[in-house]
């Protein structure tokens, strides 16, 4: 298939499936946030704001659920939606215990699954996040997993009945964009699942990418967190995402090596 | 200043942390007698586990609240010299307020890159900074790893030890510094102590560091960080300037001894030391200075820093009160400035209205990042 044509798969899915839903539940906004990195909770909270995010992931090893006037009061007083996440684990186990630990604290089953095979670059542990996947799942949680942007392995983790698949587009806060956009549309393409782009979006250009390559929403963290001006990147992001998706609905022109004038030539008046 | 045993003390100060032993000498220079109720242990408190930076550059961060929160600390980094000479020579005990500059470093290309945004942000906003090859720093600090990218010199950068300095405030206020007084509850005119005992005072001073939120209902959490002290037995030379790096610092001090940490974590109230940490913390460090891995770990230790939402103190009146709290992993640095500030109200001083304005502790009045209901 063409590039041309899996644009065109892609959009005619996106308007086939509608709506952003994950496990049956329909999401406003295509832009989840990531809480990481921020230099104060006043500008996560002016952050969030801008973004319009519903969702918003915490990695659980990183706070006490139980503390107050931190991280989770202030989601709540944003009045977002807190999904878990298990960064920072290495091990299914770890992550098992984690995100069970997650359930308990925040009573959710909603659970995003990350499984870390190495330190330097933060890649997803295939065989590892399989096996948590699995687990999990027949525990009755939601599971959305942080993957490799391999089909292949998205397929495996919807096997084992897994809501949705977030494919990374590069290393976690590497701010590399989307380093192999065909394989993103191949993930795309192969799943009625939703697609979250998860990792390595810079800015706001990535964003648009993800969204016109057929991704259901997008997952920014450092791209926020760590920008100058965070509530503004939050902004920018959440325009692309809207602008993004809109163009795939739109449905892009084919891509031709050779000009064609906008205006018809011929008829034209002769006014020399 | 003559005190009877039942006279009604000027001031009484709510919490014997760095910032409210700073405050309750000045206000006690200002011929207030004062009283500071210590809940008597330091299990958790945030002054031990400071690495005592005195680097407002260094800290320097992006956007507006960046921008007050460096008007703070150049203005406190500016008091420091007089500060550390005067508690010096009052208590006996010398701070050690060390010049010697700070080197921030990078380790790979990527924390480089990173270095160069920080270092052209430095420069548009005039702050002195000098780039560095990596041989010139290694010439400056030859314990640095061959593998160093990147370094950046903050001449202006320095530290003193808070340890030093708390031991010399307590020489210097003696009996004034109460032990074992817990607070319950505050008033405009006195304390209530856990032991339902009622200490009155004409003004007071809330310095309750990380449990100023509990006590008072401000937003002012915890924020823990573990840390190390490391202790080289061939005494002092191994690192002379503060080294700073994406992850953490080493911090010499003048004795032999290395201050590194350090970690910034949500988790409430909990001090308890991890094994990830302390590995963490030595890695990254020893990364960059191979030889700490040679010295003594002599300390593992976690404390609870008082954070805001906006990372910026609270200082100045409101309800009555007098706030001198919320100073984040800024407290040393920021001590000598909260405590002329808060001695200046105390004392009836014509405010200094552009800094009291940066902390103003009301400033959280509404808005959703602000005072969390029990």
């Amino acid at each position: 298939m063409s590039a041309q044509e899996h644009l065109a798969a892609a959009r005619a899915d996106a308007a086939r499936r509608g709506p952003f839903t994950i496990a049956g539940r329909e999401l406003r906004s295509r832009l989840v946030l990531g809480t990481g990195g921020f230099p104060s909770l006043e500008l996560l909270t002016a952050a969030i704001e801008a973004s319009g995010a519903e969702l918003v992931t915490v990695a659980l090893r990183r706070v006490d659920p139980a503390a107050r006037g931190s991280l989770v009061d202030v989601l709540a007083a944003a009045g977002v939606e807190l999904l878990p996440n298990t960064a920072g684990c290495f091990t299914a186990r770890d992550a098992v215990l984690t995100a069970k630990l997650a359930r308990e604290a925040f009573e959710t089953d909603w659970v995003k699954l990350e499984v870390i095979g190495d330190e330097r670059t933060l890649l997803p542990d295939a065989p590892e996040l399989l096996l948590a996947a699995e687990e999990l799942v027949a525990d009755g949680f939601v599971v959305l997993p942080y993957t490799t942007d391999d089909p292949v392995l998205a397929r495996r983790l919807e096997d084992v009945g897994c809501a949705a698949v977030m494919p990374l587009g590069s290393p976690i806060g590497s701010g590399m964009g989307i380093a192999n956009p065909y394989n993103i549309a191949l993930i795309r393409e192969q799943t009625d699942l939703a697609v979250i782009l998860d990792a390595g979006i810079g800015t706001a250009s990535d964003a648009a990418l993800a969204m016109e390559l057929g991704c259901d929403g997008v997952l920014c963290a450092s791209a926020i967190s760590r920008a100058q001006d965070p509530a503004a990147m939050a902004r920018a992001i959440r325009g692309a995402v809207d602008a993004g998706r809109l163009a795939l609905e739109a449905g892009r022109i084919p891509r031709r090596r050779y000009a064609e004038a906008s205006s018809p030539m011929d008829g034209l008046a002769d006014l020399s | 200043m003559t005190q009877h045993a039942n006279a009604v003390p000027d001031v009484a100060v709510v919490g014997g942390g760095i910032v409210g032993l700073f405050v309750a000498w000045r206000a006690r220079e200002r011929g207030l007698s004062v009283v500071v109720l210590d809940a008597g242990d330091d299990e958790g408190v945030a002054w031990p586990v400071a690495g005592g930076m005195i680097a407002p550059i260094s800290e320097a961060q992006f956007g507006e609240s960046g921008r007050r929160a460096l008007d703070l600390a150049l203005a406190a980094a500016d008091r420091w010299p007089s500060a550390a000479q005067e508690l010096g020579e009052a208590s006996g005990i010398d701070p050690e307020l060390r010049r010697s500059g700070t080197l921030l470093l990078a380790r790979d290309a990527d924390e480089a890159e990173a270095l160069e945004r920080e270092r052209a942000f430095r420069v548009s906003l005039g702050l002195p900074v000098e780039p560095l090859l990596p041989s010139a720093a290694r010439r400056l600090e030859p314990a640095l790893a061959p593998t160093l990218r990147a370094a950046l010199a903050v001449p202006d950068d320095h530290s003193v030890d808070p340890r030093r300095v708390v031991a010399g405030l307590r020489a210097l206020l003696g009996d004034a510094v109460r032990g074992g007084a817990r607070v319950a509850s505050v008033a405009a005119d006195g304390v209530e102590l856990d032991t339902s005992e009622r200490v009155a005072a004409r003004r007071v001073v809330v310095a309750a560091g990380a449990w100023s939120g509990e006590l008072a209902g401000v937003p002012v959490r915890p924020l823990k960080g573990q840390l190390l002290r490391l202790l080289d037995p061939a005494g002092p030379g191994l690192v002379e300037r503060v080294l700073r790096f994406s992850t953490g610092y080493v911090v010499p001090r003048g004795d032999g001894r290395y201050v590194v940490g350090v970690t910034s974590e949500e988790r409430g109230f909990d001090t308890v030391v991890t094994a990830g940490a302390v590995y963490e913390i030595l890695r990254d460090a020893g990364e960059l200075v191979p030889g700490i891995a040679e010295l003594e770990l002599e300390e593992a230790i976690a404390g609870l820093r008082p954070a805001t939402p906006d990372n910026l103190p609270l200082v100045g009146e409101d309800g009555g009160l007098l706030w001198a709290t919320g100073h984040g992993r800024d407290g040393v640095m920021l001590a000598p400035l909260t405590a002329d500030l808060v001695a200046g109200l105390l004392a009836g001083d014509p405010p200094d209205a552009a800094l009291l304005e940066v902390c103003d502790p009301a400033r959280f009045a509404s808005g959703p990042a602000t005072r969390t209901a029990a």
